[in-house]
């Protein structure tokens, strides 16, 4: 700033309040509210899941007490852990491909030039806005033995699967959910993203004999690279969080087969009051998430195109 | 911002093809709702009839009483709206303070400040829930409305927002300020009579995603609130089960429909602004 400089050498007779030092003291206030909230609900509780994490804290035993790292060593152990962290890895790996894929291809479809396409558009997005508990509740209803989809599937003459009381139905169930439910977000910043690739880059290509399948891995995937990276970070991190829909589908089942990291950390703290190893699952849980962050935007140096 | 499509020149059978495949894959989308609508006012014995009854032949709308008398639901939906209201309004205050001082004020030790607060978006809150129940547990604010305010305003949920508002007013043109600032306006003033008000769109944007983010909030609700009267709309709606804990399929869709109706109405009047809202202020740059 400007007056930064002059105000410096001015002589001792300044003001003790110069614009920066105002400036400065706006500025604090401003942040204040966010940065307190962060230490207070999110600083704070982080180092008290590490604290929680090395004692072994039963509530209904009344028990607290510190264990260094037996906590850690009993999950590296947990013969549950195996088949928790395969799920997560299936649903997570499941919903991106799915997700991405399906969000590339309707933002195709809605960005054609077409009458009455804003219709599709809002049909595709609507889902979005809809309570996330009363879509799985519909699902939920729909993917019964005698329900809706299996009713509709009878009607063409094929046996429908009980959908979610076998375990490779189940997984596919709660991704395909999980995807109608929130595709239309994907969809839409790839519209933008499609949007903002310039038309003259098309029409050379075109004049070059180019075909439709060379212009679009030639030209449209490299300039929205950048946006298929930033969803696909939202995605997995959001992969990782899924609760509700496992609880209101499956509540894990059948067997373990769908117990996500998050249900069975609810299960461990909020169901046995194991609220120490429940710490460690968290601890793992953020381990994952920060390790998958950190490698996505390394990849993003090598993979992405160019960025603005 | 609508930029011409280079493949318009579509001829009149790739045009009927596509119309196909768009109503196709519709239909994963449109039929859930339908179904869920129209399978709340059917009598319990026709909902899982063979074959499928698309348009209802007969009707109960008893259900809907059903719904209000088996839990305090009209309590229960007042519960999610006021929540979601003070979240949304909350967080437009602090993201926006927030975010338009790190775009625009220089202070010592900002950038350091401000990867602090963005550790907000690498920490999932099911990271932090076992100690986040612990401390409302020790301040005595377990099963109260108070976690699912406090926590989403000024916590980890609120950084999103902080973000989006900060890339905003970093692309505002920065000579507006300048020119009220030689005018004698204080930093106070220049925030909420020239910034404010021209962020109205970034604003709506954080409006939207908050209040969806409030409104479908399972978890938390599950693990801080205890008593019926104080659950919220997700929470309410598991709770219609029978003494086998069994969905009551008709309660259960009737009190969805409740839910989400609402909501999906307002959208598609507003369609526009929710979707061209979160797509160029939501997340670009």
């Amino acid at each position: 700033m400007p007056i930064a400089a002059s105000t410096a050498d001015r002589p001792r007779n300044r003001p003790f309040w110069t614009m920066e030092r105002r400036d400065a003291v706006a500025g604090y206030l401003f942040i204040a509210p966010q940065l307190i909230g962060i230490v207070l609900f999110v600083l704070i509780p982080l180092g008290l899941v590490v604290w929680y994490s090395l004692h072994e804290w039963n509530v209904l035993a009344g028990t607290f007490r510190f264990v260094g790292d037996a906590n850690y060593k009993k999950l590296a152990a947990d013969p549950a852990l195996p088949e928790v962290l395969g799920a997560t890895a299936i649903f997570s790996a499941g919903l991106v491909v799915f997700n991405l894929s399906l969000a590339l291809l309707l933002a195709i479809l809605v960005n054609q030039k077409l009458r009455g396409i804003t219709v599709f558009r809002t049909i595709f997005f609507s889902p979005v806005v809809v309570s996330l508990v009363a879509w799985t509740i519909v699902w939920n209803f729909l993917l019964q033995a005698n329900g809706g989809i299996n009713g509709l599937l009878q009607v063409i003459g094929i046996t429908g699967p009980n959908w979610l009381r076998s375990p490779p139905t189940a997984m596919a169930s709660v991704i395909v959910v999980q995807v109608f439910k929130n595709v239309g977000l994907n969809m839409v910043l790839f519209l933008a993203a499609l949007q903002g690739v310039p038309r003259e880059l098309y029409e050379a290509a075109r004049v070059d004999g180019a075909s439709r399948w060379t212009q679009f891995h030639a030209i449209t995937v490299p300039l929205i690279s950048p946006t298929i990276l930033l969803t696909m970070i939202i995605t997995i991190v959001g992969s990782l969080q899924v609760f509700a829909q496992i609880a209101v589908l499956t509540q894990g089942g059948p067997g373990m087969s769908t117990t996500v990291l998050v249900y069975y950390l609810y299960q461990q703290a909020f169901q046995f009051h194991r609220f120490g190893y429940g710490a460690t699952i968290s601890i793992l849980l953020f381990g994952i998430v920060a390790v998958l962050t950190f490698a996505q935007w390394q990849m993003r140096k090598r993979i992405v195109f160019y960025e603005n | 911002m609508r930029t011409e499509n280079p493949r318009s020149e579509l001829s009149p059978r790739a045009r009927v093809a596509l119309y196909g495949l768009l109503c196709v894959l519709a239909i994963p989308f449109v039929f859930p709702t339908w179904w869920m609508v129209t399978s709340s006012v059917k009598p319990i014995s026709d909902i899982f009839a063979f074959p499928p009854e698309l348009i209802p032949s007969r009707f109960d709308w008893s259900t809907y009483a059903e719904v209000f008398k088996l839990q305090p639901f009209a309590q229960q939906y007042w519960n999610s709206c006021y929540i979601a209201a003070i979240v949304t309004v909350g967080t437009m205050a602090v993201s926006s303070m927030a975010g338009y001082a790190f775009a625009r004020i220089k202070f010592p030790g900002a950038n350091l400040i401000f990867m602090v607060v963005l550790l907000g978006l690498l920490i999932p809150s099911e990271v932090t829930i076992v100690p986040l129940f612990q401390m409302f547990l020790k301040w005595g604010l377990v099963n109260t409305h108070w976690p699912l305010i406090l926590v989403p305003i000024f916590g980890a949920p609120s950084v999103f927002a902080t973000f989006v508002m900060r890339q905003f007013f970093i692309a505002l043109p920065v000579e507006l300020e300048e020119a009220a600032r030689v005018d004698g306006l204080s930093r106070f003033g220049i925030f909420f009579e020239i910034a404010l008000p021209l962020a109205k769109p970034a604003l709506a944007a954080v409006a939207i995603f908050t209040f969806l983010h409030s409104w479908n909030l399972y978890l938390e609700p599950i693990v801080f609130l205890t008593t019926p009267g104080n659950f919220t709309l997700p929470q309410a709606l598991t709770q219609y089960v029978d003494v086998y804990q069994g969905p009551m399929w008709n309660t259960q869709l009737a009190a969805a429909t409740l839910t989400a109706l609402p909501v999906l109405v307002v959208f598609i009047f507003a369609q526009r602004q929710f979707i061209e809202g979160l797509a160029h202020t939501g997340l670009k740059g």
